[in-house]
């Protein structure tokens, strides 16, 4: 009888770690920070852009939304959710802050000028340092906080249609 | 000859705790950190051994926060935080990972009490 | 053309595979005692035209025919020949023809070396393999054909991955399918024992000499991985419990445990139960860690390009092998009475068993555990370096301790061990410890017991030499293994803690001052070479101590086919340290980030684990001159 048992208990405990390792193989293997939704930020001081001031928890405050964007001029892929971004400007309900990140002045400034500004306000993190406080890891990246300063969603990676018609979605 | 043991065992505990107090090394160490700091966007690389963009910018945050006396507990809570656990290659000791910690030492211990069972058995034959 | 010979090469071995076993089973029903000769010849035959095979696709990488998908997606013209031929074996497809081959040859000269075993037992070994070939037959032709073609023909290939243009990568891959493909043997070989009640000591005599060339071989390929890792990856380690690392060492646990159990079921008619639960395992753990690098399962530094079907095929494959061993396993269990005698050799077998399944428990657990996290709680963990160091490092001072004691015992209980030579050792060994301390630099508490425990275990393989050479006893491979396995944990030690490190951004012309060093930019130039653009420092090292310079030419490559950057890091190997330094770029920046580091024994340590190998080839070739 209790041979019965381990029997039982060994076939099981395989089937059980077969069944995961199938369940696995569906499970995508690049990792994302999506699931860091519904985390409060805290501790934002960043570098006004050309004005030497420091933007505070008190400017995100502001609107009901605000959509941090970390860009730079010498990322492709920036390029290609500008488009968006100068279209979520248009909405009222929602703030477009931009960090420059790890970017020279003179080609940010360039970079706007060619392709439209759609900042309301506009940031540098010149050493990429105050983005980690944002658990950013690569850019572009987007977050979509609240006026709780709660992360409502993260964006990996340039937006998309999708994204865009997503942010419209929640800040209506 | 009992005498002669425990003046080997003392020379022992001697020589351990000459070496505990010459390594209580209270300075952290950053290069420790570093390595077990997951480069997010390299395909298993730690921080400390790549220079992508993300391992620089984590690298110049951990030194920072060094330097404001943060503990090595406190710059991986804060790291995970940020990025999730999966960004330190030590996996912290919480309920959820308290099997893959314990397993192993589990089973060395059983696996110990069954030699001494299996050997015990021959002593009673 | 040369689609179409592999195509039909690759069907012909199926359909010798399945007359082998059909041919098999009729052979055993007659009444016999010796194998038809048809079946040595479909053997042979099955071996030559999987090695025709395989030559074939070689072909079509030399030639760089690119009709061939494979040759087309890890080939280029302007390759080196040398890495054309390894470029065949070094991506999926290609590899799992390697796979085939090796089963199909050990599966010929099991046969053919175990005439002085039952027949049933051998054609049940010979049919067990064949499903296995067969299995993986299948996959090549339907899944994952390397002779599978493109049209139109494309002008030039994707090329092979620049960091595996390295000698040392290019024969990994045999090395280590020798290994642990070849446990596939016994694990047939098993499976037979099992169905025949062929058991014992002659059971163990059958296997025993190929478990020591798959034991032998995997060591080796593990060595070779680890060396291509620190000479080509940048980052100075040679070990990074990864799990394409971790896949080989899985089965080396097995293996090792299996030796020394062999050993007692042959002297000691023992165990048996335990050897072929070991058998099977080994190649068990072999398909699972196929499964686990080539699924995608899991992320890791050198998978190969993914493929969920792959990985589906596989682990059926492997849950049906995993099934049927257990259930012929609980089928002819039987309770064996366990004859051991305390405090004699088998105790300490026993013993390295449990702490070779505490090890391999331990790297399954931290290799598999983020699978189970992410698919039960969506949640992703890491498990890398520090959990691995920290579980098992302090079990190894105890192994070591244990390695020291068991060869000094015998197999009958009466025989003591000289227990006053053995505390002089040990205090011997604390002494010395105590000179390195003393003399260079402290460490911690556990790397103490790691060099006290390792030089015990050296000291004491001395003492057994000693007494070796003076009953003129010439059984020095255990010896050579044992001693060697001591020195590793020994200058792995050392190493950990008398390494340094330092991580500086230097401008040309800049000198950094670190430790007794002094190191200076000196130069940049850029070169161009066949298939890449080279960047090269040159730094030079002065050691301030000694008054002595070197210099050290770092380089970043820039590859077009594909388009990678590589780091490739400038090592100067002396006889007690390696000095090692790598220097990437920092974007938008006229600086350079520049890591050098000194790393004492680096040498040793290869030469300690080839070592360990060597033993294990000596008793092979040993036993190869008796006849069994």
């Amino acid at each position: 009888m209790q041979t019965k048992v381990i029997k039982l208990l060994i076939i099981s405990i395989i089937i059980f770690i077969i069944g995961v390792f199938f369940m696995g193989l569906n499970k995508s293997s690049i990792y994302d920070t999506k699931s860091l939704e519904g985390q409060k930020i805290t501790n934002i001081k960043l570098e006004h852009f050309s004005k030497k001031i420091l933007l505070t928890e008190e400017y995100l405050k502001k609107k009901n939304f605000t959509l941090i964007n970390f860009w730079a001029s010498w990322c492709a892929p920036c390029r290609l959710e500008h488009p968006f971004l100068l279209k979520l400007n248009s909405e009222t309900k929602l703030n477009i802050l931009g960090v420059n990140f790890k970017d020279k002045k003179n080609n940010a400034i360039n970079f706007l000028n060619s392709y439209g500004n759609p900042y309301d306000e506009l940031v540098r993190d010149d050493l990429g340092k105050k983005s980690v406080n944002f658990g950013v890891y690569g850019i572009p990246e987007s977050i979509l906080v609240n006026k709780d300063l709660i992360i409502i969603k993260k964006f990996i990676g340039p937006l998309s249609n999708e994204d865009y018609k997503i942010i419209q979605k929640i800040i209506k | 000859m009992i005498i002669k043991i425990k003046i080997k065992i003392l020379i022992l505990l001697a020589i351990f705790n000459f070496s505990i107090v010459n390594a209580n090394n209270i300075q952290i160490d950053q290069s420790k950190i570093f390595k077990n700091i997951r480069c997010l966007i390299c395909q298993g690389q730690s921080a400390a051994d790549s220079n992508s963009e993300f391992a620089q910018t984590i690298k110049l945050v951990v030194r920072d926060q060094i330097k404001e006396g943060k503990t090595e507990k406190e710059i991986y809570n804060f790291l995970v935080e940020k990025y999730g656990e999966w960004i330190v290659y030590k996996p912290p000791l919480s309920k959820a990972n308290f099997l893959l910690w314990i397993l192993p030492y589990l089973f060395f211990l059983s696996g110990g009490f069954l030699i001494f069972l299996i050997i015990r058995k021959k002593k009673h034959n | 053309m040369l689609s179409n010979i592999g195509n039909s090469l690759l069907f012909i071995n199926i359909l010798l595979s399945i007359f082998i076993i059909y041919f098999s089973f009729k052979n055993l029903e007659d009444s016999k005692k010796i194998i038809n000769r048809n079946i040595y010849n479909m053997c042979l035959i099955q071996s030559t035209s999987i090695i025709i095979c395989f030559f074939t696709l070689i072909a079509g990488f030399i030639v760089s025919d690119f009709s061939l998908i494979n040759v087309y997606q890890n080939s280029h013209s302007l390759k080196p020949i040398f890495y054309k031929i390894s470029g065949t074996w070094g991506n999926h497809e290609g590899s799992l023809l390697l796979w085939v081959i090796i089963l199909t040859i050990f599966s010929f000269f099991f046969l053919f070396y175990n005439k002085n075993h039952p027949k049933k037992y051998r054609i049940y070994t010979l049919i067990t393999q064949n499903i296995l070939i067969i299995g993986f037959l299948f996959f090549l032709l339907f899944n994952s054909n390397p002779f599978s073609v493109i049209s139109p023909i494309p002008k030039e290939g994707l090329g092979l991955n620049p960091i595996l243009q390295d000698p040392a990568l290019a024969i990994h891959p045999p090395l280590l399918y020798i290994g642990f493909v070849g446990s596939s043997i016994y694990f047939s070989a098993a499976i037979a024992s099992l169905l025949t009640n062929y058991s014992g000591k002659l059971f163990a005599r059958s296997i025993k000499n190929w478990v020591l060339l798959s034991w032998s071989f995997q060591t080796i390929g593990i060595l070779v991985g680890s060396i291509w890792a620190y000479y080509e990856l940048g980052w100075g380690g040679f070990w990074f419990w990864d799990p394409v690392e971790n896949a080989s060492l899985l089965p080396w646990f097995a293996m090792t445990a299996l030796i020394h159990s062999l050993i007692v079921l042959e002297k000691r008619n023992q165990l048996y139960f335990w050897v072929i639960i070991l058998c099977l395992l080994t190649f068990i753990l072999s398909v699972t860690g196929t499964f686990l690098v080539r699924s995608g399962i899991l992320n890791s530094v050198h998978t190969f390009a993914n493929d969920p079907s792959r990985g589906a095929y596989i682990l059926i494959f492997l849950s049906i092998m995993i099934l049927v061993s257990v259930f012929l396993l609980f089928k002819k269990f039987k309770s064996e009475n366990y004859n051991l005698n305390s405090d004699s050799k088998e105790t300490f077998i026993l013993i390295n068993n449990w702490f070779m399944m505490f090890y391999l428990i331990t790297v399954l657990l931290g290799t598999i555990y983020p699978i189970f996290t992410e698919v039960l709680s969506s949640h992703k963990v890491s498990v890398g370096p520090p959990y691995y160091n920290t579980v098992i490092i302090p079990i190894i001072v105890l192994f070591l301790f244990f390695m020291s004691l068991g060869p000094q015992i015998g197999w009958i209980k009466n025989r003591y061990i000289d227990l006053k030579i053995l505390v002089v050792i040990l205090l011997g060994s604390i002494f010395i410890n105590f000179l390195i301390f003393y003399f260079f630099q402290s460490y911690s508490l556990i790397s103490n017991l790691i060099i006290i425990s390792s030089f015990f275990l050296i000291l004491s393989s001395l003492k057994d030499t000693i007494k070796l050479i003076k009953n003129k006893n010439f059984n020095y491979s255990r010896i050579v293994s044992h001693t060697s396995f001591g020195f590793l944990i020994l200058f792995i030690g050392l190493n950990h803690n008398f390494s340094s490190e330092k991580d500086f951004n230097v401008k040309l012309g800049d000198t950094q001052k670190f430790e007794n060093f002094s190191i200076k930019f000196q130069d940049l130039q850029q070169k161009e070479f066949k298939n890449y653009k080279a960047v090269i420092g040159k730094f030079q090292i002065k050691d301030l101590q000694k008054n002595s310079e070197q210099f050290l030419n770092p380089e970043i490559r820039i590859y077009e086919n594909p388009s990678t950057l590589t780091y490739e890091a400038s090592i100067r190997t002396e006889l007690l340290r390696d000095y090692y330094i790598t220097m990437s770029n920092i974007d938008r920046s006229d600086y350079y980030n520049i890591k050098f580091q000194k790393k004492p024994f680096m040498m040793w340590i290869w030469i300690s684990v080839i070592f360990i190998s060597i033993g294990g080839f000596l008793r092979l070739f040993q036993n190869a001159n008796k006849s069994y």
